[in-house]
Protein backbone atom coordinates (compact mmCIF):
# COMPACT_ATOMS: atom_id res chain seq x y z
CA UNK A 1 0.00 0.00 0.00
CA UNK A 2 1.28 3.47 -0.97
CA UNK A 3 0.18 6.56 0.90
CA UNK A 4 1.24 10.26 0.76
CA UNK A 5 0.50 12.84 3.23
CA UNK A 6 0.36 16.48 2.90
CA UNK A 7 3.15 16.26 0.04
CA UNK A 8 4.36 19.51 -1.37
CA UNK A 9 7.38 19.73 -3.73
CA UNK A 10 9.71 22.01 -5.21
CA UNK A 11 11.90 22.59 -8.12
CA UNK A 12 14.09 25.38 -6.61
CA UNK A 13 11.13 28.41 -6.52
CA UNK A 14 8.32 26.49 -8.47
CA UNK A 15 5.76 24.75 -6.38
CA UNK A 16 5.19 21.99 -8.55
CA UNK A 17 3.26 19.41 -6.20
CA UNK A 18 0.70 20.88 -3.37
CA UNK A 19 -0.71 19.18 -0.56
CA UNK A 20 -1.38 16.20 -2.21
CA UNK A 21 -2.72 13.41 0.00
CA UNK A 22 -3.40 9.81 -1.07
CA UNK A 23 -4.02 6.48 -0.74
CA UNK A 24 -2.94 3.55 -2.97
CA UNK A 25 -4.18 -0.03 -2.14
CA UNK A 26 -2.22 -3.21 -2.78
CA UNK A 27 -2.79 -5.04 -5.56
CA UNK A 28 -4.87 -2.28 -7.68
CA UNK A 29 -4.07 -0.31 -10.34
CA UNK A 30 -3.95 3.75 -9.86
CA UNK A 31 -4.01 6.03 -12.95
CA UNK A 32 -2.76 9.21 -12.74
CA UNK A 33 -4.13 11.83 -15.75
CA UNK A 34 -3.97 15.45 -15.89
CA UNK A 35 -3.16 17.95 -18.61
CA UNK A 36 1.11 17.88 -19.59
CA UNK A 37 3.25 19.83 -16.19
CA UNK A 38 0.12 18.99 -14.02
CA UNK A 39 2.77 17.05 -11.34
CA UNK A 40 1.54 13.71 -12.24
CA UNK A 41 5.12 12.39 -13.21
CA UNK A 42 7.15 14.11 -10.78
CA UNK A 43 4.33 13.08 -7.70
CA UNK A 44 5.21 8.88 -9.41
CA UNK A 45 8.87 9.55 -9.42
CA UNK A 46 8.48 9.95 -5.50
CA UNK A 47 7.58 6.47 -4.97
CA UNK A 48 11.26 5.49 -6.00
CA UNK A 49 12.88 8.73 -5.27
CA UNK A 50 14.06 9.74 -8.99
CA UNK A 51 13.44 13.03 -7.95
CA UNK A 52 16.33 12.98 -6.26
CA UNK A 53 18.74 13.29 -9.07
CA UNK A 54 17.01 16.41 -10.34
CA UNK A 55 19.43 19.40 -8.45
CA UNK A 56 16.97 22.07 -6.54
CA UNK A 57 14.15 19.20 -5.91
CA UNK A 58 12.68 19.71 -2.25
CA UNK A 59 10.05 17.63 -0.89
CA UNK A 60 7.76 18.25 2.43
CA UNK A 61 5.33 15.79 3.79
CA UNK A 62 5.23 11.87 4.44
CA UNK A 63 5.62 9.12 1.59
CA UNK A 64 4.91 6.15 2.99
CA UNK A 65 4.94 2.54 1.40
CA UNK A 66 3.64 -0.54 3.33
CA UNK A 67 4.17 1.57 6.46
CA UNK A 68 7.55 2.58 6.07
CA UNK A 69 8.68 6.41 5.54
CA UNK A 70 10.66 6.02 2.27
CA UNK A 71 12.30 9.82 2.43
CA UNK A 72 13.55 8.54 6.26
CA UNK A 73 17.10 8.85 7.12
CA UNK A 74 17.72 4.60 7.23
CA UNK A 75 16.01 4.12 3.98
CA UNK A 76 18.70 3.37 1.48
CA UNK A 77 18.03 4.69 -2.02
CA UNK A 78 19.19 1.41 -3.92
CA UNK A 79 17.02 -0.74 -1.23
CA UNK A 80 14.08 1.25 -1.90
CA UNK A 81 14.15 0.93 -5.98
CA UNK A 82 14.69 -2.94 -5.66
CA UNK A 83 10.75 -3.07 -4.10
CA UNK A 84 9.53 0.26 -6.69
CA UNK A 85 10.42 -1.19 -9.88
CA UNK A 86 9.99 1.58 -12.73
CA UNK A 87 9.19 1.46 -16.73
CA UNK A 88 9.92 4.49 -18.78
CA UNK A 89 7.92 6.42 -21.25
CA UNK A 90 10.51 5.24 -24.24
CA UNK A 91 11.55 1.30 -24.14
CA UNK A 92 15.18 2.18 -22.68
CA UNK A 93 16.64 -1.05 -22.65
CA UNK A 94 20.59 -1.14 -22.70
CA UNK A 95 22.75 -1.77 -25.33
CA UNK A 96 23.32 -5.62 -23.64
CA UNK A 97 21.27 -8.42 -24.88
CA UNK A 98 17.88 -9.67 -24.24
CA UNK A 99 19.20 -12.26 -21.94
CA UNK A 100 21.26 -9.18 -19.94
CA UNK A 101 18.83 -7.05 -20.18
CA UNK A 102 16.60 -8.73 -17.69
CA UNK A 103 19.33 -10.12 -15.49
CA UNK A 104 20.72 -7.03 -14.90
CA UNK A 105 18.71 -6.01 -11.90
CA UNK A 106 19.42 -9.34 -10.15
CA UNK A 107 23.52 -9.06 -11.06
CA UNK A 108 23.81 -5.71 -9.29
CA UNK A 109 21.82 -7.04 -6.11
CA UNK A 110 24.48 -9.12 -5.83
CA UNK A 111 22.58 -12.22 -7.41
CA UNK A 112 25.90 -14.71 -8.23
CA UNK A 113 23.23 -18.20 -8.46
CA UNK A 114 23.45 -19.11 -12.58
CA UNK A 115 20.74 -20.81 -12.52
CA UNK A 116 18.57 -19.10 -10.51
CA UNK A 117 19.47 -16.29 -12.76
CA UNK A 118 18.63 -18.32 -15.20
CA UNK A 119 15.01 -18.80 -13.42
CA UNK A 120 13.91 -15.38 -13.00
CA UNK A 121 14.58 -14.09 -16.20
CA UNK A 122 11.94 -16.83 -18.05
CA UNK A 123 9.46 -16.10 -15.35
CA UNK A 124 9.98 -12.28 -15.77
CA UNK A 125 9.93 -12.93 -19.54
CA UNK A 126 6.88 -14.95 -19.12
CA UNK A 127 5.23 -11.95 -16.99
CA UNK A 128 5.92 -9.49 -19.07
CA UNK A 129 3.58 -11.80 -22.17
CA UNK A 130 7.35 -11.84 -24.17
CA UNK A 131 8.77 -15.12 -23.30
CA UNK A 132 7.48 -17.03 -26.48
CA UNK A 133 8.76 -14.11 -29.15
CA UNK A 134 12.48 -13.79 -28.03
CA UNK A 135 12.98 -17.64 -26.17
CA UNK A 136 15.45 -18.78 -29.10
CA UNK A 137 17.28 -15.65 -29.26
CA UNK A 138 18.33 -14.50 -25.69
CA UNK A 139 21.48 -14.07 -26.62
CA UNK A 140 20.39 -11.16 -29.30
CA UNK A 141 21.02 -7.73 -28.58
CA UNK A 142 18.01 -5.81 -27.04
CA UNK A 143 18.12 -3.28 -29.86
CA UNK A 144 16.65 -6.12 -32.21
CA UNK A 145 13.19 -5.79 -30.71
CA UNK A 146 10.42 -3.99 -31.86
CA UNK A 147 9.85 -0.55 -29.88
CA UNK A 148 6.53 -2.51 -28.47
CA UNK A 149 8.98 -5.76 -27.71
CA UNK A 150 11.51 -3.46 -26.22
CA UNK A 151 9.00 -2.21 -23.49
CA UNK A 152 8.16 -5.32 -22.73
CA UNK A 153 11.49 -5.96 -22.08
CA UNK A 154 11.77 -3.22 -19.48
CA UNK A 155 8.67 -4.30 -18.21
CA UNK A 156 10.41 -8.01 -17.27
CA UNK A 157 13.45 -6.17 -16.39
CA UNK A 158 11.47 -4.77 -13.45
CA UNK A 159 9.79 -7.73 -12.41
CA UNK A 160 13.14 -9.46 -12.04
CA UNK A 161 14.03 -7.99 -9.02
CA UNK A 162 10.70 -9.10 -7.79
CA UNK A 163 9.00 -5.43 -6.78
CA UNK A 164 5.87 -5.30 -4.72
CA UNK A 165 5.14 -1.61 -6.47
CA UNK A 166 5.45 -0.65 -10.19
CA UNK A 167 5.71 2.70 -11.89
CA UNK A 168 4.50 3.16 -14.97
CA UNK A 169 5.44 6.58 -16.75
CA UNK A 170 3.04 6.75 -20.30
CA UNK A 171 4.46 2.72 -21.23
CA UNK A 172 2.44 2.96 -24.20
CA UNK A 173 2.54 6.52 -25.54
CA UNK A 174 5.59 5.68 -27.67
CA UNK A 175 4.03 2.20 -29.31
CA UNK A 176 1.65 1.44 -31.94
CA UNK A 177 -2.14 0.63 -30.99
CA UNK A 178 -1.14 -3.16 -31.26
CA UNK A 179 1.32 -3.17 -28.57
CA UNK A 180 -0.01 -0.84 -26.43
CA UNK A 181 -3.29 -3.16 -26.19
CA UNK A 182 -0.47 -6.02 -25.33
CA UNK A 183 1.16 -4.05 -22.61
CA UNK A 184 -2.43 -2.98 -21.35
CA UNK A 185 -3.38 -6.94 -21.01
CA UNK A 186 0.15 -7.13 -19.51
CA UNK A 187 -0.77 -4.51 -16.71
CA UNK A 188 -4.30 -6.51 -16.21
CA UNK A 189 -2.48 -9.68 -15.58
CA UNK A 190 0.30 -8.19 -13.08
CA UNK A 191 -2.17 -6.59 -10.79
CA UNK A 192 -2.68 -9.87 -8.95
CA UNK A 193 1.02 -9.24 -7.90
CA UNK A 194 1.88 -6.16 -7.90
CA UNK A 195 0.17 -2.48 -7.00
CA UNK A 196 0.32 -0.73 -10.18
CA UNK A 197 1.14 3.25 -10.51
CA UNK A 198 0.60 4.20 -13.99
CA UNK A 199 0.58 7.89 -15.42
CA UNK A 200 -1.49 8.08 -19.07
CA UNK A 201 -2.24 11.26 -21.06
CA UNK A 202 -4.93 8.43 -22.87
CA UNK A 203 -8.20 9.26 -21.01
CA UNK A 204 -9.38 5.84 -22.92
CA UNK A 205 -6.45 4.20 -21.43
CA UNK A 206 -7.01 5.13 -17.53
CA UNK A 207 -10.36 3.88 -18.24
CA UNK A 208 -10.02 0.49 -19.15
CA UNK A 209 -6.81 -0.58 -16.95
CA UNK A 210 -7.29 1.29 -13.93
CA UNK A 211 -9.71 0.61 -10.52
CA UNK A 212 -8.81 4.07 -9.25
CA UNK A 213 -7.75 7.39 -11.28
CA UNK A 214 -6.33 10.88 -9.66
CA UNK A 215 -7.12 13.63 -11.72
CA UNK A 216 -4.23 16.28 -11.53
CA UNK A 217 -4.22 19.91 -12.25
CA UNK A 218 -1.31 22.95 -11.67
CA UNK A 219 0.03 20.78 -9.04
CA UNK A 220 -2.92 19.80 -7.18
CA UNK A 221 -4.87 16.78 -6.68
CA UNK A 222 -8.45 18.12 -8.09
CA UNK A 223 -10.22 14.54 -7.88
CA UNK A 224 -9.51 11.24 -6.28
CA UNK A 225 -11.84 8.30 -7.16
CA UNK A 226 -12.86 4.84 -8.35
CA UNK A 227 -12.18 5.12 -12.23
CA UNK A 228 -15.76 4.15 -13.09
CA UNK A 229 -17.16 7.27 -11.05
CA UNK A 230 -14.54 9.47 -12.40
CA UNK A 231 -15.55 8.36 -16.00
CA UNK A 232 -19.15 8.48 -15.39
CA UNK A 233 -20.09 10.85 -12.69
CA UNK A 234 -17.33 13.34 -11.96
CA UNK A 235 -17.80 15.79 -9.00
CA UNK A 236 -15.69 18.40 -9.91
CA UNK A 237 -16.76 20.70 -12.98
CA UNK A 238 -13.24 20.74 -13.79
CA UNK A 239 -12.52 16.87 -14.16
CA UNK A 240 -15.46 16.95 -16.12
CA UNK A 241 -14.28 19.16 -18.73
CA UNK A 242 -11.45 17.53 -18.83
CA UNK A 243 -12.24 14.14 -19.55
CA UNK A 244 -14.82 14.84 -22.08
CA UNK A 245 -11.80 16.67 -23.57
CA UNK A 246 -13.00 20.28 -23.30
CA UNK A 247 -9.10 21.24 -22.71
CA UNK A 248 -5.97 19.73 -21.87
CA UNK B 1 29.08 39.66 -62.57
CA UNK B 2 25.73 37.94 -62.35
CA UNK B 3 24.76 35.89 -58.89
CA UNK B 4 25.56 32.97 -60.97
CA UNK B 5 29.06 33.86 -62.21
CA UNK B 6 29.59 34.72 -58.21
CA UNK B 7 28.39 31.36 -57.32
CA UNK B 8 30.38 29.49 -59.42
CA UNK B 9 33.83 31.08 -58.08
CA UNK B 10 32.66 30.59 -55.09
CA UNK B 11 32.17 26.55 -55.12
CA UNK B 12 35.29 26.40 -57.31
CA UNK B 13 37.61 28.30 -54.87
CA UNK B 14 36.23 26.37 -52.15
CA UNK B 15 36.78 23.02 -54.33
CA UNK B 16 40.16 23.99 -55.19
CA UNK B 17 41.14 24.76 -51.98
CA UNK B 18 40.04 21.08 -50.77
CA UNK B 19 41.15 19.40 -52.59
CA UNK B 20 44.45 21.44 -51.97
CA UNK B 21 44.75 19.59 -49.00
CA UNK B 22 44.57 16.29 -49.82
CA UNK B 23 46.77 17.56 -52.36
CA UNK B 24 49.48 18.28 -50.09
CA UNK B 25 48.85 14.86 -47.91
CA UNK B 26 49.32 13.13 -50.62
CA UNK B 27 52.76 14.69 -51.60
CA UNK B 28 54.22 14.31 -48.38
CA UNK B 29 53.10 10.86 -48.13
CA UNK B 30 54.30 10.05 -52.09
CA UNK B 31 57.26 12.07 -51.22
CA UNK B 32 58.23 9.74 -48.11
CA UNK B 33 57.45 6.77 -49.53
CA UNK B 34 59.20 7.22 -53.08
CA UNK B 35 62.10 7.92 -50.86
CA UNK B 36 61.90 5.70 -48.43
CA UNK B 37 60.55 2.27 -49.42
CA UNK B 38 63.80 1.57 -51.27
CA UNK B 39 65.97 0.87 -48.15
CA UNK B 40 63.27 -0.61 -46.33
CA UNK B 41 63.96 -3.97 -45.50
CA UNK B 42 63.55 -6.82 -43.28
CA UNK B 43 67.10 -6.46 -41.92
CA UNK B 44 66.70 -2.76 -41.69
CA UNK B 45 63.69 -3.44 -39.68
CA UNK B 46 65.36 -5.94 -36.89
CA UNK B 47 68.83 -4.94 -36.65
CA UNK B 48 70.35 -2.30 -35.15
CA UNK B 49 72.26 1.11 -36.13
CA UNK B 50 76.11 0.47 -37.18
CA UNK B 51 78.77 2.41 -38.85
CA UNK B 52 78.31 5.60 -36.54
CA UNK B 53 74.92 5.04 -37.49
CA UNK B 54 75.67 5.06 -41.79
CA UNK B 55 74.04 1.89 -42.13
CA UNK B 56 72.26 -0.54 -40.20
CA UNK B 57 68.11 -0.65 -39.18
CA UNK B 58 66.28 1.15 -36.97
CA UNK B 59 65.28 -1.57 -34.34
CA UNK B 60 66.26 -0.47 -30.94
CA UNK B 61 64.54 2.80 -32.26
CA UNK B 62 61.05 0.97 -32.96
CA UNK B 63 61.03 -1.03 -29.81
CA UNK B 64 61.84 2.30 -28.11
CA UNK B 65 58.81 4.32 -29.35
CA UNK B 66 56.72 0.62 -28.71
CA UNK B 67 57.65 0.90 -24.87
CA UNK B 68 57.18 4.91 -24.38
CA UNK B 69 53.26 3.83 -26.18
CA UNK B 70 52.72 1.42 -23.67
CA UNK B 71 54.18 3.66 -20.79
CA UNK B 72 52.68 6.88 -21.25
CA UNK B 73 49.18 5.44 -22.06
CA UNK B 74 49.21 2.93 -18.95
CA UNK B 75 50.02 6.61 -17.15
CA UNK B 76 47.69 8.87 -19.30
CA UNK B 77 44.75 6.34 -19.95
CA UNK B 78 43.81 5.20 -16.26
CA UNK B 79 44.32 9.05 -15.12
CA UNK B 80 42.43 10.46 -18.01
CA UNK B 81 39.42 8.33 -18.18
CA UNK B 82 38.80 8.24 -14.44
CA UNK B 83 39.16 12.27 -14.27
CA UNK B 84 36.86 12.50 -17.18
CA UNK B 85 33.95 10.35 -15.44
CA UNK B 86 34.50 12.59 -12.35
CA UNK B 87 33.83 15.92 -14.89
CA UNK B 88 31.07 13.77 -16.71
CA UNK B 89 29.28 11.78 -14.43
CA UNK B 90 29.82 13.25 -10.86
CA UNK B 91 30.56 16.79 -10.31
CA UNK B 92 27.65 18.33 -12.33
CA UNK B 93 28.14 21.65 -13.66
CA UNK B 94 29.73 23.62 -11.24
CA UNK B 95 32.89 26.33 -11.07
CA UNK B 96 35.18 23.55 -10.01
CA UNK B 97 33.97 21.55 -12.68
CA UNK B 98 34.32 24.33 -15.28
CA UNK B 99 38.01 25.21 -14.02
CA UNK B 100 39.05 21.64 -14.46
CA UNK B 101 37.62 22.14 -17.88
CA UNK B 102 39.01 25.03 -18.80
CA UNK B 103 42.81 24.16 -17.20
CA UNK B 104 42.55 20.95 -19.51
CA UNK B 105 42.12 23.21 -22.31
CA UNK B 106 45.08 25.20 -21.33
CA UNK B 107 47.33 22.61 -20.41
CA UNK B 108 46.68 20.82 -24.41
CA UNK B 109 47.77 24.16 -25.94
CA UNK B 110 51.10 24.31 -24.07
CA UNK B 111 53.92 23.97 -26.32
CA UNK B 112 55.27 20.67 -26.41
CA UNK B 113 59.04 21.51 -25.92
CA UNK B 114 57.82 23.13 -22.48
CA UNK B 115 56.81 19.54 -21.21
CA UNK B 116 60.53 18.41 -22.39
CA UNK B 117 61.81 20.43 -19.76
CA UNK B 118 58.89 20.12 -17.26
CA UNK B 119 59.83 16.40 -17.13
CA UNK B 120 63.55 17.27 -17.29
CA UNK B 121 63.25 19.18 -14.43
CA UNK B 122 60.72 17.29 -12.54
CA UNK B 123 61.40 13.21 -13.38
CA UNK B 124 64.64 13.57 -14.59
CA UNK B 125 66.21 15.67 -11.76
CA UNK B 126 63.85 16.17 -8.80
CA UNK B 127 62.08 12.88 -8.43
CA UNK B 128 65.68 11.11 -9.72
CA UNK B 129 64.45 8.48 -12.78
CA UNK B 130 67.21 10.02 -15.00
CA UNK B 131 66.77 9.61 -18.72
CA UNK B 132 64.65 6.87 -18.57
CA UNK B 133 61.86 5.25 -20.12
CA UNK B 134 59.60 6.02 -16.91
CA UNK B 135 60.50 9.76 -16.87
CA UNK B 136 59.95 9.97 -20.67
CA UNK B 137 56.55 7.84 -20.46
CA UNK B 138 55.12 10.80 -17.47
CA UNK B 139 56.32 13.36 -20.01
CA UNK B 140 53.93 12.04 -22.60
CA UNK B 141 51.50 10.93 -20.22
CA UNK B 142 51.23 14.54 -19.21
CA UNK B 143 51.59 15.51 -23.16
CA UNK B 144 48.39 13.75 -24.01
CA UNK B 145 46.09 13.67 -20.76
CA UNK B 146 44.33 16.59 -21.98
CA UNK B 147 43.48 14.36 -25.87
CA UNK B 148 42.43 11.84 -23.27
CA UNK B 149 40.51 13.32 -20.92
CA UNK B 150 38.35 15.53 -23.78
CA UNK B 151 37.86 12.60 -25.66
CA UNK B 152 36.15 10.63 -22.65
CA UNK B 153 34.27 13.28 -21.72
CA UNK B 154 32.89 13.36 -24.99
CA UNK B 155 32.19 9.65 -25.52
CA UNK B 156 30.48 9.57 -21.63
CA UNK B 157 28.07 12.21 -22.94
CA UNK B 158 27.28 10.30 -25.91
CA UNK B 159 25.85 7.88 -23.83
CA UNK B 160 21.92 8.36 -23.28
CA UNK B 161 20.83 9.27 -20.00
CA UNK B 162 17.62 6.94 -20.20
CA UNK B 163 20.59 4.27 -19.60
CA UNK B 164 21.66 5.51 -16.65
CA UNK B 165 18.18 6.85 -15.58
CA UNK B 166 16.96 3.00 -16.20
CA UNK B 167 20.07 1.30 -14.51
CA UNK B 168 19.65 3.79 -11.14
CA UNK B 169 16.04 2.63 -11.34
CA UNK B 170 16.95 -1.05 -11.41
CA UNK B 171 18.67 -0.87 -7.78
CA UNK B 172 22.28 -0.30 -8.90
CA UNK B 173 24.51 2.15 -7.65
CA UNK B 174 26.17 4.97 -9.13
CA UNK B 175 29.30 3.15 -9.48
CA UNK B 176 27.59 -0.07 -10.77
CA UNK B 177 25.76 2.32 -13.64
CA UNK B 178 28.99 3.49 -14.39
CA UNK B 179 31.24 0.37 -14.60
CA UNK B 180 28.02 -1.76 -15.92
CA UNK B 181 26.11 0.38 -18.27
CA UNK B 182 28.02 3.86 -18.64
CA UNK B 183 31.71 2.62 -19.15
CA UNK B 184 30.76 -0.49 -21.94
CA UNK B 185 28.44 1.94 -23.95
CA UNK B 186 31.37 4.69 -24.04
CA UNK B 187 33.82 1.73 -25.02
CA UNK B 188 34.42 1.70 -28.24
CA UNK B 189 34.65 5.84 -28.40
CA UNK B 190 37.36 5.72 -25.79
CA UNK B 191 39.46 3.53 -27.04
CA UNK B 192 39.45 5.50 -30.40
CA UNK B 193 40.92 8.92 -27.85
CA UNK B 194 43.16 6.18 -26.67
CA UNK B 195 44.50 5.28 -30.15
CA UNK B 196 45.12 8.80 -31.36
CA UNK B 197 46.53 9.35 -28.58
CA UNK B 198 49.11 6.51 -29.47
CA UNK B 199 49.61 8.48 -32.98
CA UNK B 200 50.49 11.62 -31.05
CA UNK B 201 52.66 10.33 -28.48
CA UNK B 202 54.63 8.33 -30.96
CA UNK B 203 55.49 11.28 -33.09
CA UNK B 204 56.39 13.64 -30.48
CA UNK B 205 60.04 14.72 -30.44
CA UNK B 206 60.84 17.34 -27.87
CA UNK B 207 58.89 15.75 -25.06
CA UNK B 208 61.52 13.07 -25.00
CA UNK B 209 64.75 15.08 -25.65
CA UNK B 210 65.51 15.92 -22.63
CA UNK B 211 63.80 12.48 -20.90
CA UNK B 212 64.90 9.87 -22.50
CA UNK B 213 65.78 9.86 -26.02
CA UNK B 214 69.18 8.33 -26.18
CA UNK B 215 71.79 9.46 -29.27
CA UNK B 216 72.53 5.95 -30.41
CA UNK B 217 72.22 2.99 -28.26
CA UNK B 218 72.22 -0.39 -30.20
CA UNK B 219 71.15 -2.54 -27.39
CA UNK B 220 67.55 -2.87 -26.40
CA UNK B 221 66.60 -2.02 -22.97
CA UNK B 222 66.66 -4.35 -19.65
CA UNK B 223 64.36 -2.15 -17.31
CA UNK B 224 62.14 0.64 -17.37
CA UNK B 225 65.10 2.71 -15.84
CA UNK B 226 66.48 2.67 -19.36
CA UNK B 227 67.22 5.34 -21.73
CA UNK B 228 66.04 4.12 -25.19
CA UNK B 229 66.07 5.49 -29.19
CA UNK B 230 63.20 6.93 -30.65
CA UNK B 231 61.94 7.12 -33.91
CA UNK B 232 61.41 10.75 -34.09
CA UNK B 233 64.50 11.54 -32.48
CA UNK B 234 66.30 9.01 -34.51
CA UNK B 235 64.95 10.45 -37.03
CA UNK B 236 65.96 14.00 -36.26
CA UNK B 237 69.52 12.77 -35.75
CA UNK B 238 70.90 11.22 -38.70
CA UNK B 239 68.69 14.22 -40.51
CA UNK B 240 70.67 16.38 -38.85
CA UNK B 241 74.08 15.69 -37.57
CA UNK B 242 75.28 12.59 -38.87
CA UNK B 243 79.15 12.16 -39.53
CA UNK B 244 78.00 11.61 -43.69
CA UNK B 245 74.34 13.25 -44.54
CA UNK B 246 74.31 11.97 -47.48
CA UNK B 247 74.77 8.50 -47.22
CA UNK B 248 72.66 8.48 -44.05
CA UNK B 249 69.11 10.29 -46.19
CA UNK B 250 67.81 7.12 -47.39
CA UNK B 251 68.15 5.65 -44.04
CA UNK B 252 66.18 8.67 -42.87
CA UNK B 253 63.70 8.84 -45.08
CA UNK B 254 63.22 5.01 -44.36
CA UNK B 255 62.65 6.04 -40.74
CA UNK B 256 60.28 8.67 -41.61
CA UNK B 257 58.46 5.81 -43.85
CA UNK B 258 58.07 3.44 -40.56
CA UNK B 259 57.01 6.07 -38.54
CA UNK B 260 54.46 7.67 -41.02
CA UNK B 261 53.29 4.11 -41.31
CA UNK B 262 52.55 3.27 -37.51
CA UNK B 263 50.57 6.84 -37.10
CA UNK B 264 48.69 5.66 -40.00
CA UNK B 265 48.09 2.24 -38.63
CA UNK B 266 46.86 3.69 -35.45
CA UNK B 267 44.51 6.27 -36.93
CA UNK B 268 43.46 3.96 -39.38
CA UNK B 269 42.52 1.16 -36.50
CA UNK B 270 40.82 4.34 -34.65
CA UNK B 271 38.14 4.94 -37.48
CA UNK B 272 37.55 0.58 -38.21
CA UNK B 273 36.83 0.76 -34.06
CA UNK B 274 34.58 3.29 -34.24
CA UNK B 275 32.83 1.84 -37.43
CA UNK B 276 32.72 -1.51 -36.11
CA UNK B 277 31.26 -0.61 -32.66
CA UNK B 278 29.29 2.62 -33.79
CA UNK B 279 26.95 0.16 -36.00
CA UNK B 280 26.92 -2.60 -32.87
CA UNK B 281 25.95 -0.46 -30.20
CA UNK B 282 23.29 2.11 -32.28
CA UNK B 283 20.79 3.47 -30.13
CA UNK B 284 17.81 2.83 -31.61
Amino acid sequence: MIETKNIDFYYGDFHALKNISMKMEANTVTALIGPSGCGKSTFLRLFNRMNDLIPGAKLTGECLIDGQDIYGKSVQVDELRKKVGMVFQKPNPFPKSIFENVAYGLRVNGVKDRNFIKQRVEESLVGAALWDEVKDKLKKSAFELSGGQQQRLCIARALAISPSVLLMDEPASALDPISTSKVEELIHELKRDYTIVIVTHNMQQAARISDKTGFFMLGELVEYSDTKKMFLNPEKQQTQNYITGRFG
Amino acid sequence: MGKKTNQSIAFWTFRILGLLVVAILFWILGFIVWHGVGVISWDFLTTAPTDGMTGGGIFPAIVGTFCLIIGSMVIAFPVGVMSAIYTTEYAGNGKIVRFIRVMTNNMSSIPSIIFGLFGMSLFVNTLGFGDSIIAGSFTLGLLVLPLVIRTTEEALKAVPDSYRTGSLALGATKLQTITRVVLPTAFPNITTGLILSIGRVSGETAPILFTVAAYFLPKLPASIYDQVMALPYHLYVIATSGTDLEATRPIAYGTALVLIAIVLVMNLLASMMRRYFGGKNKVN
